[in-house]
């Protein structure tokens, strides 16, 4: 691992996301609209639950979508950096330069934490303003959250960067897909025994699942479950060595079928 | 031959079902320009991608500066460099900051003055604030040239890198490469289809016909070889001749 290598490509990431409209809209527009809508939908259905909806169905739809953005972000940061490298038709550029996997991956992680910084310290802000949300009431569970949805952001978009590395442009709207395919899933807005029983052994296989189960319950005032969080770590510790196992196995298959240098300049 | 830069014996690559190079052997000494020359889809790019380990070999073997390219590949990679006209860097980034991240990459000590050198070498220093999308073809071509001699290399692969110049740039820029490789004995592949640029540049050329060779020499023993004047009309005999050779067969 060379830390000026790693260094030398998230300032190139930096350089990309500043100069781009379409990757600040990412960072700042698409977060707050989320938030808009969310901040809404919560306010009407707490004035048409009257006095009798429980006060933090409010907290629950907006932590959930918060904590769902980072865990969005996340996966975004490291697919749409690869991404980028396609489009601008520099991935050449990086491949033959020193580069190993690991440097790129890492590179494309901080650039994933940067981001998601970025967007949940706006998106925290502008909840208490408009909303007076505090998602700081979280206390310092909040933590162990942020981090595990960071941990399985990477790990899916590690498997998404592969699914494109292998499929080419086809395979691109994966990158905005594939968490949606996980959301019905997740228990993001709702607990999770909302779910169909035969659904709930799968959904409970997600790391997320339990971070937004554990979110609940500390807005319950339940307190941190600390079952959820080492289930959660747990079982991103095992999606993050799968998915970079994938990873490695697709860039295999992508240098034997001569991939990476058609990705790299059509 | 110990002052071999690369070694490839027996090198054949497949594509599900398509022979992009079918048995190629050749060796690059130290200082050489090769020219890699042959009808589209002779298998040149396909060759070059191998040695810059961005393509697998099918089989056979590829040793550069002595070793295995499979092993060794990162260390090997710190020792080239590859330019082509049919990548770029990013358009939205300056011309300076492309190169400040492609420095960091291969680790380049004293940055910025090597910057500056080689901006001013290829004559573009007034662009170095100059967003790269915006440069014309040949601007950007130049560019790419800088950054691939960022890194000091000593093997330099050159992809038709001279494809969007105009003459009087490709000229200025084959007299370059001619002056950095007899200045810093800089060995470089290079493919063309350009053949005067070839005549010009190239020590030693290898012709390339459905993934084998099937003429090497100085430019001048090729075109001996085939009694031709020129390096064009060789050219169109082989990539013809080849075609007729196939149907016979
Ligand atoms: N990734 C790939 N998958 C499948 N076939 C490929 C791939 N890359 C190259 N080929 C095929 O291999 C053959 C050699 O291609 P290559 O790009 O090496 O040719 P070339 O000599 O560089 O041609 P050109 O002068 O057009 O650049 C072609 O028939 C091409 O279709
Ligand atoms: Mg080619």
């Amino acid at each position: 691992m060379s830390w000026c290598r790693i260094q030398a490509l998230v300032l190139r990431y930096t350089y990309l996301y500043t100069r781009s409209v379409p990757r600040v809209t990412e960072i700042f527009f698409w977060p707050l609209m989320d938030l808009l809508v969310w901040g809404y939908v919560t306010l009407y259905l707490q004035r048409i639950g009257g006095v009798s909806a429980p006060a933090n169905v409010f907290m629950f739809l907006l932590g959930a979508m918060i904590f769902w953005d980072i865990l969005y972000r996340a996966q975004q940061g490291v697919t749409l950096s690869f991404l980028e490298d396609v489009w601008a038709r520099n991935l050449l550029n990086v491949f033959v330069a020193p580069v190993r996997i690991g440097e790129f991956v890492l590179a494309t992680y901080i650039v994933g934490l940067f981001r998601i910084t970025i967007t949940v310290a706006m998106l925290a802000g502008l909840a208490y303003a408009l909303y007076s949300f505090n998602i700081f009431s979280l206390g310092m569970s909040l933590l162990p959250f942020f981090a595990n949805l960071l941990l399985m952001g990477w790990a899916l978009g590690m498997v998404t960067t592969s699914l494109i590395m292998r499929w080419g442009q086809a395979a691109e709207a994966l990158a905005w897909g594939v968490p949606f395919l996980i959301q019905p899933i997740a228990a993001v807005f709702y607990p999770l025994d909302v779910l169909p029983r035969w659904v709930q052994p799968i959904a409970l296989c997600i790391p997320a699942t339990h971070v937004f189960e554990g979110m609940r319950q500390v807005l319950r005032g339940e307190g941190v479950s600390a079952a959820s969080l080492t289930a959660a770590f747990a079982l991103n510790a095992i999606y993050l060595v799968a998915a970079a196992l994938f990873f490695r196995y697709m860039f295999d298959v992508a240098r034997r079928k001569g991939l990476l240098a058609k990705l790299g300049t059509q | 031959m110990n002052d071999a830069i690369v070694q490839v014996e027996h090198l054949r690559k497949e594509f599900s079902g398509t022979v992009a190079v079918a048995d190629v052997s050749f060796n690059v000494r130290k200082g050489e320009i090769v020219g890699l020359l042959g009808a589209n889809g002779a298998g040149k790019t396909t060759t070059i991608q191998i040695l810059l380990g961005l393509t697998t070999p099918t089989s056979g073997s590829v040793r550069v500066f002595g070793k295995d390219l499979e092993r060794h590949r990162c260390e090997i990679l710190q020792r080239c460099n590859f330019c082509s006209a049919y990548t770029a860097l990013p358009s939205n980034l300056k011309v300076r900051e492309n190169l400040r991240v492609s420095g960091g990459l291969y680790g380049v000590p004293d940055l910025f003055r090597k910057m500056d050198a080689l901006l001013s070498l290829f004559e573009i220093a007034h662009l170095k604030n100059k967003v790269t999308g915006q440069l014309s073809s040949g601007e950007s071509t130049r560019v790419n040239l800088c950054k691939a001699l960022l890194n000091d290399p000593e093997l330099l692969m050159l992809d038709e890198p001279t494809a969007s110049l105009d003459p009087n740039i490709a000229d200025k820029v084959r007299k370059l490469l001619r002056k950095i490789q007899r200045e810093q004995g800089i060995t470089m592949i290079y493919t063309s289809h350009n053949m005067r640029d070839v005549e010009e540049v190239c020590d030693r050329v290898l012709f390339l016909h459905k993934g084998l060779i099937i003429a090497e020499g100085t430019p001048q023993e090729v075109i001996t070889q085939f009694n031709h004047k020129t390096l064009e009309e060789v050219f169109i005999t082989v990539a013809r001749s080849g075609d007729l050779l196939e149907e016979t067969t």
